[in-house]
């Protein structure tokens, strides 16, 4: 650094009324232009949203008969939760195409350059986009219910199961978010499906674990998606399932939390970085 | 009053590329400047940096008094950002547009819609104020997103290639606004790779290459470095170029005087104000009987300036490949084609 003197005379008067947004005022002024995008946008209000509904209709109808019963669950009732906490990730997604659409049209320039901190730029981007994913939870849970998807844990549970997954939601919006800033582009971002896809699939969302073949039972077994989609399936179902998924509430719980904080704790700096450097 | 802008020995690499090279500059508030260059020179990159939107590896930048890198909020209340890729929501309207950014500078709601209506006003876009920003123009797109700089009131606009990408009546509406806010006291630095562009808008012009200063001036001190204007005549025969170059040279030739070549049936003056001299020549040649097949008027290009500067042309080697934001490159050159898709 040079450290030749330059002037730093710095009146008061040559500040203007732009005192800057205090967080979060930016934060939320920021979400809700991302929630108004959406809105005003079919394609990602009802992309999602039809093709997670889509998928459950097929599951239920089309494989749900040659799928045995388990833990005397029926499959609709097995496979709803898991549609219910995949349609987060799927949901999520949106924040990482979000970040990238943004950084190509030169928003986050503009965003940049005005007077807020920064982390209220990606954080109300978060916030909003965890507000669309919770929507596509509740069409999901609706859809789930119209096909025969019944409660057998009480409603108290389930409505926690429905709080968690908003949680879950928020900690992938921030994973995909950071992620969005390394795509590039919108076009590079659409790549990340190729992390959902083994993520949802390769989990106990649609087909218990136990008929994976054993390496795949490995990885099924310890990642965030299994531990989030069978907290919510104890929850809803009654903690009778437990016996046929491995495991009771008490490991699924803190071990979905876990995953929950380490990927927000993890993504939050990674994504304020690569900000600073967009 | 401080300088609008002091850099002081600004280096900025991205991985091998150098994209400031040790830049200095002193620029006194109260004039439009234009930061003139071609692709690749640095001048992204140096406008990121007044910006705040990237922080040198080395040297030291002021704005209005305020050091980018240790007081950068201040530099961020002062300041508006305009960029070439008109960076609003299609899915807002106008209205909604302004009004968000003036949120983000701080002002309360209802002064937030007070400041939006204004500014909508000022910028001619009242009328489509609240239609979404998807149904608009690329002209209007543009404004608009000027209009967002603005909104803050800021004492230094600062523009990235503002008209890249223009179809040439928005890109004089753009000009007229840039000139009206520099009359009202609005600080303006922009940057272009055209030189009637400065030549039309800045009272002084900084010309950067290979992340350097290699000249700066008014727009006439660089061009008469470079050489005048020149009016150029064909004649239908040889006896008319020598009548023509007697008409020419009576008009009051600058620089080397007239040229005459009676075998092309060709004759040229230099002067320092074609467009003002060429009613006055193509009057005389009448006059004169001069039968004419083309008359034209010849002005110095950004390339005869920097290849008076430096010796070669813009597209040097060497000077290619950096964008300010190397990654992206892409996206800077995507200016005119989103543009084309905004117009659709």
């Amino acid at each position: 650094m040079t450290t030749i003197p330059i002037a730093t005379s710095e009146p008061r008067s040559t500040l203007n009324a732009n005192r800057g947004a205090p967080f979060p005022v930016a934060t939320l002024t920021i979400t809700a232009r991302a929630v108004k995008k959406s809105i005003r946008t079919p394609s990602i209000m009802l992309g999602g949203t039809v093709s997670g509904v889509m998928f459950l209709l097929i599951f239920r109808y089309v494989f749900g008969g040659a799928v045995a019963h388990l833990g005397g669950l029926s499959y609709v009732d097995f496979v709803a939760p898991g549609f219910i906490v995949t349609s987060v990730l799927f949901g999520a997604m949106a924040a990482g195409t979000g970040v990238a659409e943004d950084l190509q049209a030169g928003l986050v320039d503009r965003l940049r350059s005005l007077p807020v901190r920064a982390a209220s730029i990606v954080t109300g981007r978060v916030i909003g986009d965890t507000l669309l994913t919770s929507w596509g939870l509740v069409v999901t849970s609706a859809v789930a219910f119209a096909v025969g998807f019944r409660v057998h844990g009480g409603i108290g549970p389930a409505i926690g199961a429905l709080g968690l997954s908003v949680l879950y939601a928020f900690a992938f919006c921030w994973l995909f978010a950071a992620l969005g800033f390394f795509a590039g582009s919108a076009q590079g971002a659409q790549q990340l499906a190729f992390l959902v896809f083994p993520l949802s699939f390769v989990s106990s969302a649609y087909v218990p674990v136990s008929t994976m073949p054993g390496w795949m039972q490995a990885f099924a077994n310890h990642q965030p998606v299994t531990a989030m989609v069978d907290t919510a399936r104890i929850l809803a179902e009654g903690h009778a399932v437990a016996t046929a998924l491995g495991h009771g509430l008490g490991y699924y719980l803190p071990a979905s939390l876990a995953w929950t904080a380490g990927m927000t704790v993890l993504c939050i700096p990674v994504a304020l970085w690569r900000l600073q450097r967009s | 009053m401080p300088d609008l802008i002091e850099a002081r020995g600004l280096v900025k690499r991205f991985r091998k590329v150098v994209a400031l090279d040790g830049l200095d500059l002193r620029v006194p508030a109260g004039q439009v400047t234009a930061v003139l260059g071609p692709n690749g020179a640095g001048k992204t990159t140096f406008v990121r940096a007044v910006a705040t939107l990237l922080r040198p590896d080395a040297g030291r930048l002021n704005v209005l008094g305020h050091d980018t890198a240790r007081d950068t909020m201040a530099v961020r209340r002062l300041i508006g950002l305009a960029g070439q890729s008109a960076a609003v929501e299609p899915t807002m309207t106008g209205r909604e547009n302004l009004v968000m950014v003036a949120r983000l500078y701080g002002r309360s709601r209802k002064e937030a819609r007070q400041r939006a209506a204004d500014v909508l006003e000022r910028i001619g876009l009242a009328a489509s104020a609240d239609r979404p920003v998807k149904t608009y123009s690329g002209g209007m797109r543009r404004r608009l997103d000027l209009g967002a700089s603005l909104v803050g009131a800021p004492r230094l606009l600062v523009m990235d290639e503002p008209t890249t990408g223009l179809d040439p009546r928005s890109r004089t509406e753009l000009w007229d606004a840039i000139r009206d806010l520099a009359a009202s006291g609005t600080e303006v630095l922009l940057t272009t790779q055209y030189l009637d562009e400065a030549d039309q808008l800045a009272q002084r012009v900084v010309i950067v290459e290979a992340g350097k200063v290699i000249a700066e001036g008014t727009p006439a001190e660089l061009k008469s470095r470079v050489g005048l204007d020149r009016i150029e005549v064909h004649t239908r025969d040889a006896a008319g170029a020598a009548t023509a170059a007697t008409v020419l040279a009576a008009l009051g030739a600058e620089g080397d005087g007239v040229e005459v070549d009676l075998a092309m049936r060709r004759a040229s003056v230099p002067c320092s104000d074609g467009p003002g001299l060429l009613p006055a020549a193509t009057a005389g040649l009448v006059a004169a009987g001069v039968e004419i097949e083309d008359l034209t008027l010849r002005r110095p290009t950004l390339d005869e300036v920097f290849m008076a500067l430096t010796g070669h042309h813009t597209q040097s080697p060497g000077s290619e490949g950096e964008k300010g934001r190397p990654k992206r490159a892409h996206t800077e050159q995507m200016g005119p084609k989103q543009m084309e898709g905004a117009l659709r």
